[in-house]
């Protein structure tokens, strides 16, 4: 049987297609080249002596017997670097009233977490460096140490930094509707106290860096493994007083990056300091047990939360208490506060209750900081309202999708504006819902689960509905006085042989940016996508952007090239035009053929333009100026973020003797406007639950009452492993933005968003028959035995 | 991190291997698979001034029947435990366990020798050889001698092996057709090391058990053998109630330490559900 024709079947129709990444050939043949495998001349090695206290203050520091090892270059101390750098801040102004300490590379007279770089030593290898540290020797002079929520805020009780009032770095509030009342009228009440572990990145690749300073030309080439390169170009500039034009930033191949990779860390900026103070490339490779204690965490949260319904079961109000701690400083320059703003904002997100009242409370402690990573507030606000719609649902004797289905903002109620004034251009909650109950198989489930209960096998069903932000415009940090990009830029150049470079200000770590870019320029244009080549992530060659993050890449990249593509189109056919003396507008490119727009006929190839164009210019009429490279800009208007939306199910098994829990099958039905590649799609979706999944069972940050990190390795800290990971069904719903021509919104963090909230569901619903709720994650065999009575 | 410089040797002989750890005053490690060893080394946690490499030595190699027992040499690797013939069929406790050690990558490169001179007490192949009533024959500077496992584990990373000592081979007893064997453990991830785990081996006449050994690991400082709930078992039939007899003995047994994600009563609680579990499976004829 022939299926019928689609549009994908025109020639260079690319967008909606699964096309191989053009880079993962290089990468799987071992051909990558990252900042590990770096090795410039006349380089240097740079280690860190790490703070074994919490909380200290440094007396004397005796460098002398580090300085006298053979092949060490310079030891190096917080003083020293603060001659070179200006310190640094973590605040944001639209965060109103929000504080943190100034910080310098490396610190002057306090430690303020476990793990703190303290002192470097650059030497001719990593391992004599670490000699070298070895003979360090510092008198620390132990402070009190603040580790968990509850003790940070006792008045009067220590302070993470001496001479503040007390430990919090910000509050914020929220309050729309009437929502003391709501609950005195309500018919049914649940409220629940949520925890959520800290937890970490662990990318493939560590964080990985190469600072290599001229002094002769008074300029900086920083090879660096991170996601936005522009933002660091203007950090090194500002803080070193380097003129900008002289500071180049390349991010090389990147192994994995979820966030983690676009923060300034200690380490990175007194790195670009000791190359400077020698006038030779040092590189510093932070080695997994320093990423654990020096790259950002993240969650960490106590949410408090109470949902008001009425008699039927519809949302009348909810009420939020979100405590967030975040370690010793705000991380710089995104902060650490936006986590607990997009827990309190996104909580109830995909219902349409009116009243909504929430407090965030973000908190230091002396522990390594916490920021951004995939899904930034999202798997809390998630959690917290779905495991209150099951509570809910449970009360009032419906069924978890019955509920959602009653409470979802109507897929034909857009525009709507949420209690907490994000505002909902065109989401499809009711569409996902019924497409998640068709592909799980939701009734067969439930069967299968009463059967399996007789047997002792304790089966959980789980669901939970989410949205998701993505493509945000200056209002996520422009506002507030950052100076990161929301606009993208690209440059689109005809080469002499009719083949395509496209140079643009999104990057790649991984997901598959270049990709998708090479199949919008060569479908826009009418090339095939072997034709199209896409560099990314060289401040000298790429225009300025906002590189990729916060699910931005396909949406505000992709439209840049787009965009930009349609320009280099018409300029392109201008000329096709000027030779064939037509009209631009009867002529199309298919396939790197001019044709005639309306019969398709070949007229010329789009390589004899260049040709002519590049080397034969004296043949076109008198006047006639090619352009065959342009540029273009795109910053999002309209919308302030693209919010997509989605649910997922999942179905699992505890094991209620041991509390171990084994994951069956997972699901997700997802909506991120228009698919560019589906493969590249589902692979984000499926990536991103696997993160989900791990924090749902596994990964947590265990800290001792002394601030001690007790599980900083492979070993101990559990990331999700492929054995543990169910198999993953997606399908998807597709409502494009209107804000773009493309049409598309981010998909990266929506696998991450929900997929933790899925198992704490499913997790409740196989303890049901033992009057035992869990309500904090990761949910560890410890925690199910306790819930259970059975420790 | 880096490992600290230090001087190499490889030995092609036992007794090149011994002269070498005695010339540098025992300040020595042999590395075979090094898969505990080299992370060691990269810590820092250990800093010897001379690694000698004895993965060359003919000696350590092979598995082969002598008598009544199976020969297994030292550098036997994990993955052979689950590819060797010889051992499926005549140590199948080992077969059935190899799975469990971590993960392909380092099976392929662990020695049955190293895994247990370093005595790790969350590690299988220990535990493994109080089960069998293995022997461990070992070479020294005084000579060759041999230490029933019964004998061999003293605490936390401490064996009879003494100062420049060196395991040669694991004399491990043949299996019988009256004997069964057990094997399981709980972890979070397949790989890790386990919350608890277990190995059995029993002989029985019909279902009366006339000899068993217990042996977990990940419940203290070194493999522990159960001898109270073994003698709870002796003599009698392997139904529900003497299951629960030995599992109700099992407090008397084992002193699980503190730790900050398990604390002692949940590994018992888990030391008693798996045990219930595979004596439930030595019941049922597994």
């Amino acid at each position: 049987m022939s299926t019928p024709l689609t549009s994908l079947d025109r020639p260079n129709s690319y967008i909606g297609r699964s096309v191989p990444r053009p880079n993962a050939k290089r990468l799987l043949a071992g051909r990558g080249r990252y900042v590990s495998d770096l090795k410039l001349p006349r380089m240097l090695h740079a280690a860190f002596l790490r703070s074994p206290h919490a909380h200290a203050k440094i007396g004397s520091i005796n460098t002398e017997p580090a300085r006298g090892v053979e092949g060490v270059h310079l030891v190096a101390t917080g003083e020293d670097l603060a001659k070179l750098c200006t310190p640094w801040t973590g605040t944001l102004d639209h965060f109103k009233g929000m504080t943190s300490a100034p910080q310098w590379p490396l610190p002057l007279d306090r430690v303020v977490w476990a793990g703190q770089a303290v002192v470097a030593v650059v030497a001719e290898s990593r391992a004599i460096a670490e000699d070298a540290l070895e003979l360090i020797e510092i008198d620390y002079e132990d402070l009190p140490v603040v580790v968990d929520i509850d003790s940070a805020r006792v008045a009067g009780g220590p302070l993470v930094n001496p001479g503040s009032a007390n430990n919090t770095c910000f509050r914020s509030q929220l309050d729309s509707g009437t929502v003391d009342d709501a609950f005195a009228h309500a018919a049914h009440v649940v409220e629940e106290e949520f925890t959520f572990g800290r937890h970490t990145a662990v990318t493939l690749e560590p964080r990985a860096i190469v600072a290599d300073y001229d002094p002769a030309a008074g300029a900086l080439i920083v090879h660096h493994a991170t996601q936005t390169p522009y933002q660091f170009q203007d950090l090194y500039s500002r803080h070193y007083g380097i003129p900008e034009a002289r500071v180049r930033v390349i991010a090389t191949d990147i192994g994995g990056s979820f966030g983690m990779k676009l923060h300034v860390y200690h380490e990175d900026m007194a790195v670009v300091g000791l190359s400077i103070l020698l006038g030779r490339p040092v590189k510093f490779v932070a080695d997994r047990m320093e990423s654990f204690v020096s790259d950002i965490h993240a969650r960490d949260h106590r949410v408090r939360a109470r949902m008001a319904l009425d008699a039927k079961g519809e949302i009348l109000a909810m009420d939020v208490l979100d405590l967030t701690a975040i370690g010793a400083f705000s991380t710089y320059p995104r902060t650490s506060v936006v986590e607990g703003n997009q827990v309190i904002r996104l909580i109830g997100a995909p219902y349409r209750f009116r009243n909504y009242r929430a407090t965030l409370e973000v908190i230091f402690q002396n522990k390594v900081q916490t920021s951004q990573y995939r899904a930034v507030g999202h798997p809390i606000a998630c959690a917290v309202t779905e495991r209150l719609m099951d509570m809910a649902a449970s009360k009032i004797g419906l069924d978890p999708f019955a509920i959602r289905a009653q409470n979802v903002i109507p897929d034909d109620a857009y525009p709507q504006t949420s209690p907490t004034g994000y505002r909902f251009e065109a989401l499809s909650h009711q569409a996902c819902l019924k497409r998640l109950h068709e592909i799980m198989d939701y009734d067969g489930l439930r069967a299968e689960q009463a059967d399996l209960r007789k047997r002792g096998i304790y089966r959980g069903i789980g669901i939970a509905a989410f949205v998701e932000i993505t493509n945000p415009s200056p209002a996520f940090y422009g506002v507030g006085g950052a100076r990161i990009s929301s606009q993208d830029g690209a440059i689109l150049s005809l080469t002499p042989s009719g083949e395509v470079r496209c140079m643009i200000s999104v990057t790649e770590q991984g997901q598959g940016t270049e990709a998708i870019i090479s199949q919008i320029v060569a479908d826009q244009l009418g090339v095939a996508q072997e034709h199209v080549k896409v560099i990314t992530g060289d401040t000298e060659v790429t225009p300025h952007g906002g590189a990729t993050w916060a699910c931005r890449g396909a949406g505000i990249g992709g439209e840049t090239a787009l965009q930009a593509t349609r320009a280099l189109k018409r300029n392109i056919l201008e000329i096709a035009a000027l030779i064939l003396q037509e009209q631009p507008s009867a002529l199309d490119i298919i396939d790197g053929e001019v044709v005639d727009a309306a019969t398709r006929k070949p007229r010329l190839p789009i390589a004899e333009i260049a040709r002519i164009a590049y080397f034969r210019s004296d043949t076109l009429p008198p006047g006639t100026q090619a352009q065959l490279t342009v540029s273009h800009h795109f910053a999002p208007q309209g919308y302030p973020f693209a919010f997509t939306n989605g649910i997922q199910g999942c179905v699992l098994d505890v094991d209620v003797e041991t509390g171990l829990v084994k994951l069956l099958k997972h699901f997700i039905v997802e909506d991120c406007g228009r698919v560019i590649n589906p493969m590249l799609v589902d692979e984000q979706l499926r990536g991103g639950i696997v993160q989900g999944l791990g924090a749902a069972l596994f990964e947590e940050c265990r800290y001792s009452d002394t601030g001690q990190l007790m599980n900083g390795s492979l070993a101990d800290y559990l990331v999700p492993m492929p054995m543990e990971m169910p198999d993953i069904v997606i399908a998807h719903v597709e409502t494009p933005t209107a804000d773009t021509v493309l049409g598309a919104k981010g998909v990266g963090e929506a696998g991450t968003a929900a997929a933790s909230a899925c198992v704490l569901n499913a997790v409740n619903d196989a303890l049901a028959p033992f009057d035992a709720t869990i309500n904090s994650m990761p949910i560890t065999p410890a925690k199910v035995l306790k819930a259970l009575k059975r420790l | 991190m880096k490992a600290r410089a230090f001087s190499y040797f490889r030995a092609t002989t036992i007794d090149q291997a011994l002269e070498a750890h005695a010339r540098a005053r025992d300040d020595a490690r042999f590395i075979a698979g090094g898969q505990s060893l080299v992370p060691a080394l990269s810590l820092r946690l250990q800093a010897p001034r001379l690694l000698i490499d004895i993965t060359h030595i003919e000696e350590l190699r092979g598995v082969r029947r002598e008598g009544g027992t199976l020969r297994i040499g030292a550098l036997t690797r994990h993955c052979e435990m689950l590819s060797e013939p010889l051992i499926a069929e005549f140590a199948p406790l080992l077969h059935a366990a190899a799975p469990f050690v971590a993960h392909p990558a380092i099976r392929n490169r662990g020695t049955f020798g190293g895994s247990v001179a370093l005595a790790d007490p969350a590690s299988e192949f220990p535990a493994m050889t109080l089960a069998l009533d293995a022997e461990i024959e070992i070479a020294g500077p005084s000579g060759r001698r041999r230490v029933k496992a019964d004998d061999f584990f003293i605490d936390l990373f401490e064996t009879a092996l003494q100062p420049g000592e060196l395991i040669t081979a694991i004399h491990v007893p043949l299996f019988k057709a009256d004997q069964r064997f057990a094997f399981d453990e709980l972890a979070r991830r397949r790989g890790d090391y386990a919350l608890v785990g277990c190995g059995i081996m029993a002989t029985c006449t019909g279902d009366r058990v006339d000899d068993i050994r217990i042996s977990f690991f990940s419940v203290g400082n070194t493999p522990t053998r159960v001898r109270g709930a073994e003698n709870t078992l002796l003599g009698a039939r392997l139904d529900a109630e003497r299951i629960a007899a030995a599992q109700g003995v099992l407090e008397g047994d084992l002193a699980p330490p503190d730790s900050d994600e398990v604390p002692p009563a949940m590994r018992l609680h888990l030391a008693r559900v798996l045990l219930g579990r595979l004596l439930g499976r030595l019941g049922e004829g597994a």
